[in-house]
């Protein structure tokens, strides 16, 4: 680990073809990174998709990678994100099944206090949407491991820049 | 005009490869590639093509590695790309090793294998092997045609993308029912790819800078790497180093980038360069970085590799920069060559004589300092001094391959290349048994030039059946072997870092060289003075056929001076 170590995000937008992810994912690899998460859907030009990459990683060793993935003949264009700098979400679908009816209120208040959405209920289920960034996610999941937890599908971050980052707003 | 032509996918990627003015192709047939080889038979008996031009030549490799290392010694003795072919599965995964070499080095080579039909992909089928995912991390790209309008766009977009920017190897796989299957084909005159852009000219602001930087150095270097001989930029860094009086040195890859007969040449720096060039480094105010990755065996321990010397990074991949050396001063990406031009444009209007005379003959008494004394070893020859006598023999305009070992450091030490494009050796990945088939390939590229393969008896043996190609295919070398029957370069690093333990290095007496070759039908000869050395390498150089020159060699003789591994540069071995 170095001092620099945070989490660093990669916004990079490419042919829509097959092969592309393999050929970034497997770059990342060789550097020897983790990745963290990846979310990949078709960008607002068609033929291109947006891909966004998380990784714990120096600027140094990040840097590099950048270029190396820049220099793919499919990526068109790659930008670095940063927390501070970009709108970063992250949606969450979460099972329960809460055996004991005295739990569900506790529930409805964690999904009311995150601001989460019901979609899916049956006598002994319930799945939740949840969306916000990672600390949130990571959050409502912790808390409501007591009430039954049964599963988590998490779409990893997708990021945009900023356009003015000194009036930060979410 | 629409230039449509009915025609098999196979006659298609034979016609593309005429379009690229191709001239030879190294490969090896089977299964998944045979409507291609096909279509090559057919291509040798009539012109399907209106262009008319001259019919290209295959030359049937022994082993799909070799087609492929021939592939590249082509282009790296040409500066044309190198094209191989190979079957689907093991035939591909042979390639692997080749395309792995030409990818650390450089090279531009294309490949095509052939495939399972389309519809067969993914059922792990007779010889199906995704090597489209294989080759991926040692390719610039990857290319799977699967409709047979797509055949002659892959092949072009693959020259392309080879020689673009930073030359590198290219894989087409191509299906046989897409080789198989007939459709209007339209062959493009251009492709476009609109994120991998040529190479802008080099900023005028950043040459500028760099110029600046240079003119304020009292004592500059100029470190050249395998990137100028792949720009072609020799001439461009002759005119630079010589406005500049400054020392070249070279890293490994950049051997004979600059003539190393020249005054300013220091030779190589690094794990086996000259041990006064090293210690030069640290001692340089700046350092001019041209085509060259910087890489751990150039540098030594990269933190003590130039500490207060201010470093100027310049190379054709931007990935490159700040990758090895963390902090270079000023960056500059762009081809060699105009980087070269611009820089000696810019400092020609500044030059005035300079107080840089001390530093020229500082530099001067490390290179006579640096000429170490040869020294007989027993009753063998000395590698070293069979290295240093070879270059006598040898015309200068004589291209050399080597194979990976102790031979290949002697070469780095103690033959001088002077001519552009003499010099063939796998320097990245370090391949044992590249040499022979380089030579073979790059013999085809430049049948009117010696060519020889300086081997050790452990690197020829990998690659040794191309003994048959040389004499079927008439393409007449001459090999050298510095056999001290054992694996040298790993025997001494058992015996300087592993306390003399040897494992597995000694390779007995067999094969007998001689015969060997003898039985391929190529001359053999076994020589154990300098005298009946040249006799022989004047012989090879006038033989129709391949000779194979056996040299027994001390298993004992080290390649020193030696740069530890982790060492810094101050700090080498010597004796």
């Amino acid at each position: 680990m170095n001092h620099d170590d945070q989490l660093r995000i990669i916004s990079a937008l490419v042919e829509n073809k097959p092969g592309v992810l393999y050929r970034i994912s497997n770059l990342i690899r060789r550097k020897s990174f983790n990745i963290e998460s990846i979310a990949v859907g078709p960008a607002e030009i068609p033929g291109l998709a947006r891909m966004t990459f998380t990784m714990f990683s120096d600027h140094a060793r990040f840097d590099q990678v950048m270029r190396n993935i820049d220099n793919l003949i499919d990526v068109q264009n790659i930008e670095p994100l940063e927390e501070r700098n970009a709108t970063v979400r992250e949606l969450a679908l979460v099972k329960f099944s809460p055996g004991a009816p005295a739990t569900r209120p506790e529930i409805m208040n964690l999904i009311e206090t995150f601001r989460a959405n019901i979609v899916d209920i049956s006598p002994d289920t319930l799945t939740v949407e949840v969306s916000g960034d990672s600390d949130k996610i990571n959050a409502f999941v912790n808390l409501t491991r007591n009430f039954g937890l049964k599963k988590v599908a998490r779409t990893g971050t997708v990021a945009l820049a900023r356009e003015m980052i000194t009036q930060k707003v979410t | 005009m629409l230039n449509l032509t009915k025609m098999s996918g196979a006659q298609a990627v034979v016609e593309a490869l005429q379009r690229e003015g191709v001239q030879a192709v190294f490969g090896y047939p089977g299964g998944a590639n045979m409507p291609i080889y096909d279509a090559l038979y057919d291509f040798q008996s009539f012109q399907f093509t209106p262009l008319n031009e001259k019919s290209f030549r295959h030359v049937l490799a022994r082993h799909e590695q070799s087609a492929a290392h021939m592939a590249d010694g082509y282009a790296r003795a040409s500066g044309r790309t190198g094209v191989c072919m190979a079957t689907s599965g093991p035939g591909a995964t042979n390639l692997l090793t080749g395309l792995a070499t030409a990818y650390m080095d450089s090279s531009p080579v294309v490949a095509i294998t052939g495939q399972v039909p389309s519809f067969m992909i993914g059922s792990d089928a007779f010889q199906e092997t995704d090597i489209v995912g294989m080759a991926t991390s040692v390719t610039k790209y990857t290319f799977q045609p699967l409709r047979v309008k797509d055949v002659p766009y892959s092949i072009k977009a693959a020259f392309y993308l080879a020689t673009n920017r930073r030359p590198q190897p290219v894989l087409v796989d191509i299906p046989k029912d897409v080789q198989q299957g007939e459709d209007e084909v339209e062959f493009p005159e251009h492709v476009d790819f609109p994120n991998y852009q040529p190479l802008p000219d080099p900023d005028p602001m950043i040459v500028k800078t760099i110029a600046r930087s240079i003119m304020d150095a009292k004592r500059p270097v100029i470190l050249a790497g395998g990137g100028v001989k792949m720009a072609n930029a020799y001439h461009e860094l002759q005119a630079f180093a010589e406005l500049l009086i400054a020392p070249v040195v070279t890293s490994f890859m950049g051997k004979g980038a600059f003539p190393e007969n020249h005054p300013l040449s220091l030779g190589c720096m690094g794990m086996h360069g000259s041990e006064r060039t090293n210690k030069l480094i640290p001692e340089c105010d700046i350092l001019v970085v041209i085509g060259s990755r910087l890489s751990d065996r150039t540098t030594g321990k990269i933190e003590k590799f130039a500490p207060n010397t201010k470093v100027i990074h310049i190379d054709a991949d931007k990935a490159e920069i700040g990758k090895n050396h963390k902090l270079p001063v000023v960056s500059l990406v762009a081809d060699a060559k105009k980087a070269l031009q611009a820089l000696t444009r810019e400092l020609e209007a500044s030059m005035v004589g300079s107080e840089r005379d001390t530093w020229v003959k500082r530099t001067q008494e490390v290179m006579v300092m640096a000429k170490t004394e040869l020294d007989g070893n027993g009753s063998y020859l000395s590698g070293t001094e069979t290295i240093r006598m070879l270059r006598r023999f040898l015309p200068p305009k004589a291209i050399v391959a080597t194979e990976v070992g102790q031979h290949q450091m002697w070469c780095e030490q103690h033959f001088q290349v002077i001519e552009p494009r003499t010099f063939l050796s796998s320097g990245g990945l370090g391949t044992m048994g590249f040499g022979f088939p380089a030579a073979l390939g790059a013999k085809v590229a430049c049948p009117d030039v010696p060519v020889f393969d300086i081997a050790g008896d452990g690197s020829f043996q990998m690659t040794e059946n191309s003994l048959a190609t040389s004499i079927e295919e008439d393409i007449p070398v001459t090999v050298v072997i510095l056999n001290n029957r054992m694996l040298g370069m790993v025997a001494q690093w058992q015996r300087f870092f592993y306390n003399r333990r040897y494992s597995a290095v000694k390779l007995g007496r067999s094969p007998d060289f001689v015969k060997l070759a003898q039985s391929y039908g190529a001359e053999g000869v076994r020589v154990e003075t300098l005298m009946d050395l040249e006799t022989a390498v004047n012989r090879a150089m006038r033989s129709p056929v391949t000779t194979v020159i056996d040299v027994p060699i001390s298993p004992e003789e080290d390649v020193l001076p030696m740069l530890p591994p982790g060492a810094g540069l101050k700090e080498m071995v010597v004796g």
